[in-house]
């Protein structure tokens, strides 16, 4: 499988949106929040990209930011993408949902929610899912125990 | 050839007769069950490449009994909000019917409670009353479960019934008469070779009825955790138990009866012979259970209406057209006509008959 | 007079014979189909991973153990892929290739409880799945032999695997790949054409291939709705790119297809366990790592093909000795976000099968 470099996709991302890119490398990319619907579309339906197939959500929490992880691949052609956006603050933080273009955002984006507090606009169902209903406290956060 | 008869007021007088010959059925009724409940666990595990009971007693043969008295020693749980009266009466009223059928089975020949004149229609009477015990436990249990599983079991028994009364009727024809001493002195050639679809058509119905595997799902493990003896514990429960193993040693008794020869045979004291193929149609239940999978409602459902129920009708037809012809012609040209129409028909049946509907629009 | 008729709310509660662990439907039902159903789980939530940030790096082996027990093999390989990735540590040919046949062998035991418990819950009662507990009992002997352990094997390590393989593994791996085909046939000629099991399985519970695709399915619940996308030949990992195997696909997507997915891929891992015998080779088993594993500052993802299907390990390291994020990228959670598509319209009944047939391992969904 090969794995696209950061830097042209991010070249090709800011031809059609710019400024939406805030950093890229050879591993990855970072979009502006504002961004990140339209450019997740943008991989998916142009042909040459094709990411159909959403791998993995994961987040991470630095504490400035937090750091949202998507992990592409397309299926047809066999080569796979990392894409990263950023959530400033820590009281409500949120980003659009995805489960549009990838039903298998669901139950990782409600996960994210009941782990780390991020809200994700959009989605049909936020939920907490591992935890009981009623849980305080988002576990996962540095600042949690 | 002359047969082994007893005087049917043996050992003399009604009150003796009667008194003996309850004692028998009840004696023969209880340690056969548990018989079976041993002879099941034990064939099935060696079917399984495993042991089976083996500790309690040699070969673990008095496993049953432990397990009577473990059942006898619990305690007694009634759900809060089930109807108390229904619970504990249906248990009695699935038990007892089923003690009953075996008031009219012939061991030997002259050895029968009582030789009734219409003993099969009692019989198909009779059975039919288990249901309702087996609805009243699901009712009365205030759970969901138990209430699928009750109506599981009715739509079955509703269903299947028809079937084997047409199968019966086929035998009747044959034997000339209703009472089940006649009908086994009637078969000097066993009545399965005479009537291979009747005989298949009763053996699936009736395992259909006594919710024996491949039917089994009134009482499925893996789906509503033993459906309408859910809540039973103690000797409710193994009353229940006792009524399921009763039905199944009942069908046995009632295909020997009917199918095979009952109590005839050259060699061996009739009671033997009748034991020997009791033993026998269990065996092949038993067999039938550890092997194949479990069907589903809507496709129990079809099998009884689509598959068995035309099949009984032509069955009934050929053997009606049959008897018209008998005193003619050899008893064993029939045979061989009859297992050629069977065949062709199975066979036609199984191309055309679709199991059960697929998926409901919602 | 029209009867009406209401739906009913049932549970099917987390305490339940047949649902594979914890795991709790609440179905509406309109008599015996289902209209309405939504899964709840989150029962044996551990929070594993956030001990892990607490753990050392080789310290948190044990707890990938604990995430899909029935293929604790697979969990350790893709953990420690993903470590070696992130730190840049090399490993040796005799242990990639010892790591390859534990591996597969995993494979073929979770298969067999798989393939066990869907026939069970289709009704054959206990009859295929004590025979395949039988044949699992060897593989777990083989397991015995090299780590010690039955179930929670904590065998791989940072750099290759703990332990070399004792003198009698070899022969009887030898004997065991011999027999196991024999084996599986016997099972096919039991239960694959039998009348009773195609009218329950077949056609039931369909996930087509477009939905498949959308909600990032994987393993043989891809492959069995047609798409031919198995890790070990798309992203290579380790060694298997020396060897030589099918990749089984179904063509429908339904309960049937699954079941002759996972049969086919034993086949398939007895085949690649015999080259991988053929081709061992003598050497160290492990490179030589510090005791305590300090990866500079960066993150890794390392995904494999396990039993259940794409196993993946996101990790952030931060030059300390533990993990700064340890993430898991867990298969039978993300396989499980059509089963309201795939139940709605069947019976209570097919439900069973159904859930049987995606085969999840709870403690893996809920971690």
């Amino acid at each position: 499988m090969t794995v696209l470099s950061g830097k042209e996709i991010a070249h090709q991302i800011e031809k059609k949106f710019p400024k939406s890119i805030i950093e890229s490398s050879p591993q990855s990319l970072v979009v502006d929040r504002e961004f990140l619907l339209p450019v997740a579309t943008y991989l998916k339906t142009t042909p040459g990209l094709d990411f159909d197939y959403l791998t993995a959500i994961t987040a991470v929490d630095f504490l400035d930011y937090f750091e949202v992880i998507y992990q592409l691949t397309s299926l047809r052609r066999n080569h796979s993408l990392v894409v990263k956006t950023r959530c400033y603050g820590r009281d409500n933080p949120s980003l659009p949902s995805v489960v549009k273009l990838w039903r298998g955002a669901d139950f990782q984006e409600r996960e994210i929610y009941d782990l780390f507090g991020i809200t994700f606009e959009g989605h049909p169902n936020l939920k907490r899912i591992v935890l009981w209903e009623g849980f305080q406290g988002y576990p996962l956060r540095k600042d949690y125990l | 050839m002359a047969m082994p008869m007893l005087p049917p007021d043996w050992p003399g007088g009604f009150w003796a007769h009667w008194g003996v010959f309850v004692v028998i059925i009840f004696v023969f009724v209880l340690a056969t069950i548990m018989g079976f409940i041993w002879f099941e666990r034990r064939a099935m595990a060696i079917m399984q490449a495993r042991l089976g009971p083996n500790r309690t007693g040699p070969f673990g043969v008095f496993q049953p009994v432990a397990d009577a008295l473990k059942l006898l020693i619990k305690e007694d749980i009634v759900p809060a909000k089930g109807d108390k009266l229904v619970h504990w009466l249906a248990p009695v009223v699935a038990v007892v019917p089923v003690l009953m059928i075996f008031a009219v089975v012939p061991f030997q020949g002259g050895a029968i409670l009582a030789d009734l004149n219409i003993g099969i229609l009692y019989i198909v009477a009779i059975s039919s009353v288990t249901t309702v015990g087996v609805f009243m436990a699901g009712w009365a249990s205030n759970n969901k479960y138990s209430l699928l599983g009750a109506m599981r079991q009715v739509a079955s028994v509703v269903s299947y019934e028809i079937p084997v009364v047409l199968s019966i009727i086929g035998v009747v024809l044959l034997a000339g008469s209703l009472s089940m001493q006649q009908i086994v002195i009637a078969q000097d050639i066993p009545f399965i070779l005479l009537q291979p679809l009747g005989f298949l058509l009763f053996f699936i119905g009736a395992c259909a009825e006594i919710n024996r595997a491949p039917f089994d799902l009134m009482e499925a493990d893996s789906e509503i955790v033993a459906g309408f003896n859910t809540e039973y514990s103690g000797m409710k429960f193994g009353l229940l138990f006792t009524a399921e193993y009763g039905e199944a040693l009942a069908i046995s008794a009632i295909v020997t009866t009917l199918f095979l020869g009952g109590w005839r045979g050259p060699v061996l004291p009739p009671w033997l012979w009748f034991l020997i193929k009791v033993g026998f149609v269990f065996f092949v239940i038993v067999w039938i259970r550890t092997t194949v999978p479990r069907v589903r409602i809507d496709q129990l459902m079809a099998l009884a209406w689509k598959f068995l129920f035309p099949l009984a009708l032509l069955n009934l037809l050929i053997t009606a057209v049959e008897i018209l012809v008998l005193p003619a012609v050899s008893p064993w040209v029939l045979v061989g006509v009859n297992i050629a129409v069977m065949i062709v028909l199975v066979f036609l049946w199984s191309r055309l008959f679709k199991l059960g509907w697929g998926r409901v629009e919602v | 007079m029209v009867i009406k008729t209401e739906p009913f709310v049932v549970n099917f509660g987390p305490a339940h014979p047949s649902t594979h662990g914890v795991f709790r439907m609440r179905m509406t039902l309109d008599g015996e189909v289902i209209v309405d159903m939504e899964p709840v789980f989150g029962y044996l939530h551990r929070g594993i991973e956030k001990l892990a940030e607490e753990r050392t790096y080789t310290g948190c082996i044990p707890l990938t153990d604990r995430l899909d027990y029935l293929a604790s093999m697979s969990n350790n390989l893709a953990y420690v892929l993903a470590v070696e990735k992130l730190a840049g540590i090399p490993v040796p040919e005799r242990a990639e290739y010892i790591r390859v046949i534990m591996a597969e062998l995993q494979r073929i035991a979770s298969h067999l409880i798989a393939v066990g418990a869907f026939l069970n819950d289709c009704g054959a009662f206990m009859t295929p799945i004590v025979y395949m507990i039988r044949e699992r009992e060897k593989i777990l002997d083989l397991f015995e032999m090299a780590c010690g352990q039955r179930l929670t094997y904590n065998y791989m390590r940072v750099g290759g695997v703990s332990q070399d393989v004792p003198e009698e593994f070899l022969p009887a791996l030898g004997k065991f790949v011999k027999v196991m085909p024999g084996w599986i046939d016997e099972y096919d000629r039991l239960l694959k054409e039998n009348e009773i099991l195609l009218a329950r399985a077949k056609g039931v519970g369909i996930l087509p291939k477009e939905l498949a695709i959308n909600i990032s399915a994987s393993g043989p619940v891809l492959r069995a709705s047609g798409v031919k996308w198995d890790i070990r030949r798309a992203d290579p990992y380790s060694i298997y790119d020396r060897f030589e195997f099918d990749i089984p696909i179904g063509s429908v997507g339904d309960c049937y297809d699954r079941y002759r997915v996972r049969v086919e891929e034993m086949r398939q891992s007895v085949r690649i366990l015999k080259q991988a015998l053929k081709d061992l080779p003598e050497g160290k088993v492990r490179s030589d790592v510090p005791h305590l594993i300090r990866p500079p500052v960066g993150e890794a993802y390392a995904h494999i093909e396990a039993p259940r299907g794409e196993l993946g390990f996101y990790l952030v390291a931060d030059n300390s000795i533990a993990p700064y994020r340890f993430h898991v990228r867990a298969p039978t959670l993300i396989n499980l976000t059509a089963l309201r598509e795939m139940m709605v319209g069947w019976k209570i009944a097919d439900a069973i099968i159904i859930f049987g047939s995606i085969d999840i391992c709870m403690a893996e969904v809920d971690r």
